[in-house]
């Protein structure tokens, strides 16, 4: 039940080795990807396991669409590997666990889900967001970071309940079909994880990028171009979907903002090192975050943009330093309607 | 008219007297659960010699006084458990001088930490003193009289009684002493290179004087600060990481905290480390250093450093700490009442599992924590209870856990601090005979007329 659609066929077939070739914390020339790729595939000790930063990265260099990274984390639980310390995780998995509190509620479209990010529901205002219901909460949250931790099986055990209570409690007995997902993390579990693992998805995920481009669009002539050049801090959950990533420019383009072409961004993204601090790694969270806002100012950046509230607040003090001002998307969409 | 009422009108004015009821009720009790005594008077002298007087007043009446700071003690040590006065020494709250090169403050006894604290800021950005885990009302004098400490314990030299760098002490029989270099120079710079005299008044709980000015030392104040929070779920590690942090030298301030709620936090300990710095550079240096000295313990997966949101550092950072105010009203009906114990520091797997037994026991729930004290010479445990006021069973229960836990503390070799009168006799009943001899031969030639603060460590109150 629930096992990972993963096909070891497709796998060993493959001669690109671009899971592991392009990626950017683990070194590997074609022979020892090659060596290394079979020991994953046939559930043999490998150091993937152990040195893995988990950044889902592979989930979009994978040209087969065939979950590399989640059968790293898989065969990382199989074999007892922990990437986090192990009373964090425990400590983590207790802090997310649902509260068991949701309780029906009218909603009316857009619903915004804002997975378990309470302190980020007053950027539902404005005209963006006018006539939206936004949900939150543990009884709704996604679960997907304990891929980080290599906990597959928390979210297999909680991920059914959350979809029902979205269904159940907000959408079904308002009749809505579509759940704007503020966090990129939502939006990849429900078109990506789930489906891997053979999780049913009653309602129509939509990506906040769509959303906020489709109401910019509506909003077209009250838009007052921001003339800004800016950094984007890609997440890591966005490489669950990275066919969102043009609706940056489509945004950018529609609110006036140049998006630098810079080093990090695009495949080529950074993790914002907040993962890599719970990992204990903490020589390699202040060179990426080193290297990764240098990128942003020596291109030309005034603003980053952020659509992950946890990317956020990991750089935010660091990309302030830098003389640049850290902002999430809504707000600079709000910013670009006057707001 | 009451004639000492009278008497006691003209040395301080009429309004600055009562015996009125519910003056005295107030009085009568601090916030924790101890039971309250009511005193006769309360006064509220504005100088030193206006205290001069009441002493004098005291003696040729024979009736007890009892000084009284922010009033915040929890185990009753300015209840006045045989009636007479209570001295609330708030009036007296100006800060007389800051002598920044030589790094100390004068201060008149009522003088509140916070306000301290806040005029440091405003005229000497670059000094600060050490706060207390005590709302910022805490007076100066009081918490050093009771071997206080704070957030710059244990990396500026122990207990904020060991910051003390001279006294003016009015004495039980009406004398005006100063103590330390102000008792020779115009300047309060040490107690050094003198006879150390000052140690008679600090730990006896207002029994062998009444403070009246307080020197006391300042210290730089880094322009940054940050913090780490180490997580481990084996308690009997906590003595070896936090020697360990110590011993880098790298850290402000080190404590620890342990609490069933949330439930992210249960069966964890979390330790706190503070480190300030000048600059961004010299703050990734000191994390960098103390994170090594922890390495083999998070690449061992057993324990690690907990990535911290910005918001929550800055409340695991505050001081003074304000969540101990809010863990008051957990049972609702808001109070708490805790043991602090002064252990050694491999005694704290030990604290831990007394106070996690004992609040068992009782039926009650706890927050369990601490504070370094020094560079590692000893660490203040609290056992903290919360009771609801309105339920005298619940008081019972946290009263019965308060003696469960000096017990324990003593058995484990350490000494409850700031004991209420049960756990003082507790204290004394171990200590060496001839030591609680001469403390009582010094309270007899101090205090001939047994008027201060009676009750407070003798073993037949």
């Amino acid at each position: 039940m629930n096992d990972l659609k993963f096909s070891p066929d497709v796998c060993a077939k493959c001669d690109t080795y671009d899971c592991l070739m392009k990626c950017q914390y683990m070194d590997f020339d074609l022979e020892s990807a090659k060596e290394e790729r079979w020991k994953l595939i046939r559930g043999e000790d490998t150091r993937i396991l152990y040195d893995c930063v988990t950044c889902y990265a592979c989930e979009e260099y994978c040209p087969y669409n065939n979950h590399p990274f989640y059968l790293i984390v898989e065969r990382q639980e199989e074999k007892g590997i922990h990437p986090v310390p192990k009373p964090i995780e425990k400590s983590q998995i207790r802090a997310m666990a649902p509260r068991g509190e949701i309780t029906p509620m009218k909603v009316h479209a857009p619903v915004i889900n804002m997975c378990y990010f309470p302190m980020m529901l007053g950027t539902i205002r404005g005209k963006l967001f006018e006539g939206a219901s936004a949900i939150v909460g543990s009884d709704i949250f996604c679960n997907l970071m304990y891929l980080h931790f290599a906990r597959n099986s928390v979210i297999k055990e909680r991920l059914p309940r959350m979809i029902e209570n979205i269904q159940k409690n907000y959408l079904e007995p308002s009749g809505v079909k579509e759940l704007i997902c503020y966090h990129d993390e939502c939006y990849g579990t429900y078109t990506s994880w789930a489906p891997a693992f053979d999780i049913k998805v009653p309602f129509k995920p939509i990506h906040l990028f769509e959303y906020l481009y489709n109401r910019l669009l509506e909003l077209k002539t009250e838009i007052k171009p921001l003339n800004l050049k800016v950094a984007y801090q890609r997440p890591c959950s966005n490489r669950l979907s990275p066919e969102i990533d043009h609706f940056v420019d489509d945004i950018f383009s529609l609110i006036g903002v140049e998006r630098v072409e810079r080093k990090y961004d695009h495949e080529n993204a950074l993790c914002c090192g907040g993962v890599f601090e719970a990992q204990q790694k903490f020589d390699l969270m202040e060179q990426n975050q080193t290297r990764n806002v240098d990128d942003m100012k020596e291109h030309g950046a005034t603003h980053c943009v952020f659509n992950c509230p946890f990317c956020f607040w990991t750089l935010s003090d660091l990309v302030s330093q830098k003389g640049m001002t850290p902002i999430m998307m809504s707000d600079l969409c709000h910013q670009a309607l006057g707001e | 008219m009451d004639r000492i009422f009278e008497r006691l009108s003209d040395i301080v004015g009429s309004d600055y007297v009562s015996n009125a009821a519910e003056e005295r009720f107030i009085y009568s009790r601090d916030p924790g659960v101890q039971r309250p005594h009511e005193p006769d008077y309360v006064v509220l002298p504005n100088t030193t010699e206006e205290v001069q007087k009441i002493v004098l007043l005291a003696n040729e009446e024979k009736i007890p006084v009892v000084p009284l700071g922010g009033g915040l003690v929890l185990s009753g040590l300015s209840i006045p458990l045989k009636g007479g006065i209570v001295l609330d020494m708030k009036r007296m709250n100006r800060i007389i001088e800051v002598n920044e090169k030589s790094h100390y403050a004068v201060v008149e006894a009522g003088t509140a930490m916070g306000m301290l604290s806040a005029y440091l800021a405003k005229h000497y950005p670059t000094l600060k003193n050490s706060l207390p885990d005590a709302p910022p009302v805490a007076t100066v004098a009081g918490n050093v009289m009771i071997h206080g400490s704070g957030h710059l314990s244990q990396s500026e030299g122990g207990f904020h009684s060991e910051m003390v760098t001279g006294l003016e002490v009015v004495l039980p029989t009406g004398k005006v002493v100063k103590l330390g270099s102000c008792s020779t120079v115009p300047y309060w710079f040490s107690r050094a290179p003198l006879p150390d005299l000052a140690g008679l008044f600090l730990g006896w709980n207002g029994t062998t004087g009444i403070i009246t000015k307080v020197g006391i030392k300042l210290y730089p104040r880094p322009l940054l600060n940050d913090g780490l929070m180490f997580l481990t779920e084996d308690v009997d590690t906590v003595p070896d990481i936090m020697f360990r942090i110590v011993n880098t030298e790298m850290c402000e301030d080190l404590t620890f905290f342990i609490t069933p709620k949330p439930a992210m936090f249960e069966g964890f300990q979390m330790t706190i480390i503070s480190i300030t710095a000048n600059s961004d550079k010299e703050m990734r240096l000191k994390k960098e250093i103390i994170r090594d000295t922890l390495k083999d313990y998070y690449e061992s997966k057993e324990a690690g450093f907990v990535p911290i949101p910005k918001e929550m550092k800055a409340f695991l950072l505050e001081a003074p700490q304000k969540n101990l105010s809010a863990f008051a009203d957990v049972r609702k009906g808001g109070g708490f009442e805790y043991v602090g114990a002064i252990i050694p520091v491999e005694k704290i797997p030990d604290a831990y599992r007394a106070g996690l037994e004992i609040s068992a026991r009782n039926g009650i729930t706890y927050s369990l924590g601490g504070r370094m004290i020094g560079r590692g010479h000893s660490f203040m445990f609290y056992f903290a209870y919360p009771f609801n006021r309105a339920d005298e069973d619940d008081m019972n229960r946290v009263r019965q856990a308060l003696d469960d836990t000096n017990h324990a503390a003593l058995k484990m070799g350490g000494i409850p601090w700031k004991a209420e009168v049960s756990g003082q006799q507790l204290i004394l009943k171990q200590m060496w005979p001839a030591t609680y001899e001469f403390m009582q031969e010094i309270r007899g030639l101090l205090d001939p007329n047994g008027i201060m603060n009676p009750g407070n460590w003798e073993v037949n109150p």
